[in-house]
């Protein structure tokens, strides 16, 4: 369990440490040393987890299993990457005059602020606590988004800031419902502690759990980004730093989602059938459609693939809301995917902005002429996202279709021709930033993209074959979750 | 069973209910910023009550902590944050022009009924006093959301978003005593830093358009310009 507590007390330390000395020029170094240091605590948990199983902290206020543990090692390993790619870039921007120092001090502080509340989302065993920890995460970044300070980005930070602090008001409102129930059955103390209202999720009060799940999805869910509660998400992406924008998109959006599905196993255990579920599905088919569509029509290159996120999410929500183990299974393969190559995206378009100068799409060209790196990273990855085998994407999109062919095949046209909608609006635009031809004034950048070759190297990788453990955890995920295993 | 037959707590805690319900209404239909503030100020005060009284009748004495967080950060701090930011942009004489104040008016109300009937299933399975404090923490959780959507001050916006966790307070209060403590240490500060961050986005949205005016944040759309 001590691995469990280095992982929160590192980005604590960080948060301290660079509130306190301010920014230098090696900050962008430290940074990635904390970030090392918690991804070996992460490796040590995740490795602990995999000799003895289930870690319970002794006051139970913590509890790493085969769902979350491979969570919080991808959470730590986005983080690290990601901190790499934002030293230079970072640096690159001051060069421009877009930040100063003391700006260049709050990103990191807060870079570590967030990391430090997605681990105490993953870690904690206390609903009440995931709560507090997912707000902490929205208070951390709203000052991110924030961070250049122009008219845009104060603006995008604020619909962020009321948007999501209202809606996930709403899941503070579920989780206190889903308290009211375990308090009938059980005492006070450990009533919010998920292992032990997973014990006694079939006692629990069907109705007020019903209840209690609605606000739950819709409070996580609009940090997820479903469709309608999904508009502070191409804002907040497109107006912020793009680091900040790999980290929402590869980590945030997946532990919104880890929440929701915690809670909806407690749901079903409540309710014994799939009611959850079947509301999980309606509002991920709307956001992935809706997602797909509004590719097609978009003019900055970050709100481009912000839509893109809205879009993957849409089908983890469905799958999980699916439920079965096939479905189940092919959504935390997606999670894992979709975070690295999001992230990785994420670090290319950050390049190519900088190379163009701009986020326009439309002035955005010629990418593979001036610097081929950043050219063939941005296709391959968005080979990799649109779900083009032998990518990991394609894997787990292909178990959902099967899984939804299997269960709702009137269900299945539809999610192909998203699919299809998606990857034509895609690649529509990214066709011409690659190949086409190079326009005045572009200029190269010192760019760092071994992260990015080892996120789609992994995916890939993924794609191919999935290793031993992790497979693993998977199936007894899957089976924490649906109650069966896959394999 | 009758209102006078259940014991003194149960009575007093539905008129607390009552009065924090009618605050919600005064602030939907208010036009001054002050005195919407002020009307804020008052709801926490009524919080902090209820949290005491259900501490001393109920033997719970960690609420007595929750009260005395609720009488600092809503009825102290927060009121007199805002208030300095009103006085400072010289907003305490506008009158804000709501639409149409007697459409408002009528959604909160429908609004209060929905929350009713929305948790209508679990009357069967608890008593009055939960089934009331639940709808009527509901009803302020919905009402502070109307107040957003119809006020276009960014001032009046951080009084709703502040009276939605004043519902959610109020519910965890009286249905369940209270969440467990590091829970309840864990909201209050996450109200606090949201509050201080509200500070400072007033600061920059002035320096920005001038204004607190947020229907004026209208840069990022996707309609086409």
């Amino acid at each position: 369990m001590i691995a469990a507590y280095m992982l929160l007390l590192i980005p604590f330390l960080g948060i301290v440490f660079f509130g306190l000395t301010g920014h230098r020029d090696d900050t962008g170094k430290v940074n990635i040393g904390f970030n090392t240091l918690s991804f070996l605590a992460s490796v040590w948990l995740a490795v602990k987890v995999l000799n003895i199983g289930s870690l319970y902290s002794a006051d139970q206020a913590f509890l790493i299993d085969s769902f979350n543990v491979y969570l919080i090692m991808l959470t730590a390993f986005v983080g690290l990457t990601t901190s790499i790619f934002s030293g230079p870039y970072m640096a690159h921007e001051k060069e421009l005059g877009k930040l100063n120092d003391r700006r260049l001090k709050l990103y990191y502080s807060m870079y570590q602020g967030f990391m430090l509340a997605m681990y105490l989302v993953l870690t904690t065993n206390n609903m009440g606590v995931m709560w507090v920890a997912m707000e902490g995460a929205t208070l951390a970044t709203v000052l991110l988004v924030s961070l250049y300070r122009t008219p845009e980005s104060i603006e995008a930070a604020w619909k962020y800031f009321i948007l999501c602090g209202v809606g996930i008001a709403q899941a503070l409102f579920g989780t206190i419902l889903l308290y009211y129930a375990a308090v009938q059955i059980g005492d006070s103390e450990h009533a919010l502690l998920w292992s032990v209202l997973y014990e006694n999720a079939d006692k629990l009060n069907p109705d007020i759990l019903k209840i209690a799940f609605v606000f739950l999805l819709i409070g996580y869910g609009t940090k997820i980004g479903l469709v309608p509660l999904h508009n502070w998400l191409p804002d907040a992406h497109s107006e912020g730093p793009t680091p900040m924008s790999a980290v929402l998109s590869g980590l945030l959006l997946n532990d919104a989602l880890y929440a929701v599905v915690r809670n909806k196993m407690l749901v079903d255990g409540a309710t014994q059938n799939n009611s959850a579920g079947l509301l999980m599905m309606g509002f991920g088919l709307l956001s992935f459609l809706v997602a797909a569509v509004f590719l097609h029509r978009q003019k900055d290159i970050k709100r481009l693939f912000s839509y893109s996120s809205i879009e993957h999410m849409g089908i983890m929500t469905f799958a999980f809301g699916m439920g079965g183990p096939l479905a189940t299974f092919a959504a935390l393969l997606h999670m894992t995917v979709h975070s690295l190559t999001k992230s990785a995206i994420f670090v290319t378009v950050g390049h190519a902005a900088q190379v163009a100068g701009t986020q326009d799409i439309k002035k955005i060209r010629g990418l593979i002429k001036t610097q081929p790196k950043i050219g063939w990273g941005l296709l391959i990855g968005t080979v990799a996202i649109a779900g083009f085998p032998p990518f990991g994407v394609f894997t787990s999109e292909f178990l959902v279709l099967l899984a939804t062919m299997h269960n709702y095949p009137w269900l299945a046209p539809l999610l192909l021709l998203g699919i299809g909608i998606a990857f034509a609006g895609l690649f529509r635009h990214i066709q011409p930033m690659v190949f086409g031809e190079q326009p005045e004034g572009q200029m190269p950048v010192k760019a760092n993209l071994w992260p990015v070759m080892l996120h789609l190297g992994l995916v890939f990788w993924l794609g191919l074959a999935i290793p031993d453990f992790l497979a693993n955890w998977f199936s007894q995920a899957t089976l924490l979750i649906s109650g069966t295993t896959p394999l | 069973m009758n209102i006078e037959q259940q014991d003194f707590y149960t009575q007093a805690i539905l008129s607390m209910a009552a009065l924090i319900g009618l605050a919600s209404f005064l602030m939907l239909g208010q036009g001054r910023l002050l005195r919407l503030i002020f009307v804020f100020a008052l709801q926490g005060l009524l919080l902090t009550l209820t949290a005491a009284l259900s501490a001393y009748s109920l033997n719970n004495h960690h609420l007595y902590i929750s009260a005395g967080l609720t009488l600092v950060l809503k009825v102290m701090f927060i009121p007199w944050m805002l208030r300095r930011q009103v006085l400072a942009m010289h907003m305490n004489r506008d009158v804000e022009a709501l639409e149409n104040k007697t459409l408002v008016m009528l959604g909160g109300a429908s609004l209060m009924v929905f929350s009713y009937y929305v948790l209508h299933p679990i009357v069967q399975s608890s008593s009055t006093i939960m089934v009331n404090a639940l709808a009527v923490s509901l009803s302020i959780v919905l009402l502070g959301m109307l107040l957003m959507i119809s006020h276009r001050q960014a001032v009046a916006h951080v009084v709703g978003f502040m009276s939605i966790e004043n519902g959610l307070f109020f519910a965890a209060i009286v249905a369940t005593n209270g969440m467990p403590m590091v829970v309840e240490l864990g909201i209050a500060f996450d109200v606090l830093v949201a509050a201080v961050l509200f500070g400072i986005f007033f600061f920059h949205i002035r320096t920005s358009i001038d204004s607190l005016d947020v229907d004026r944040l209208n840069r990022l759309n996707e309609v086409d310009q």
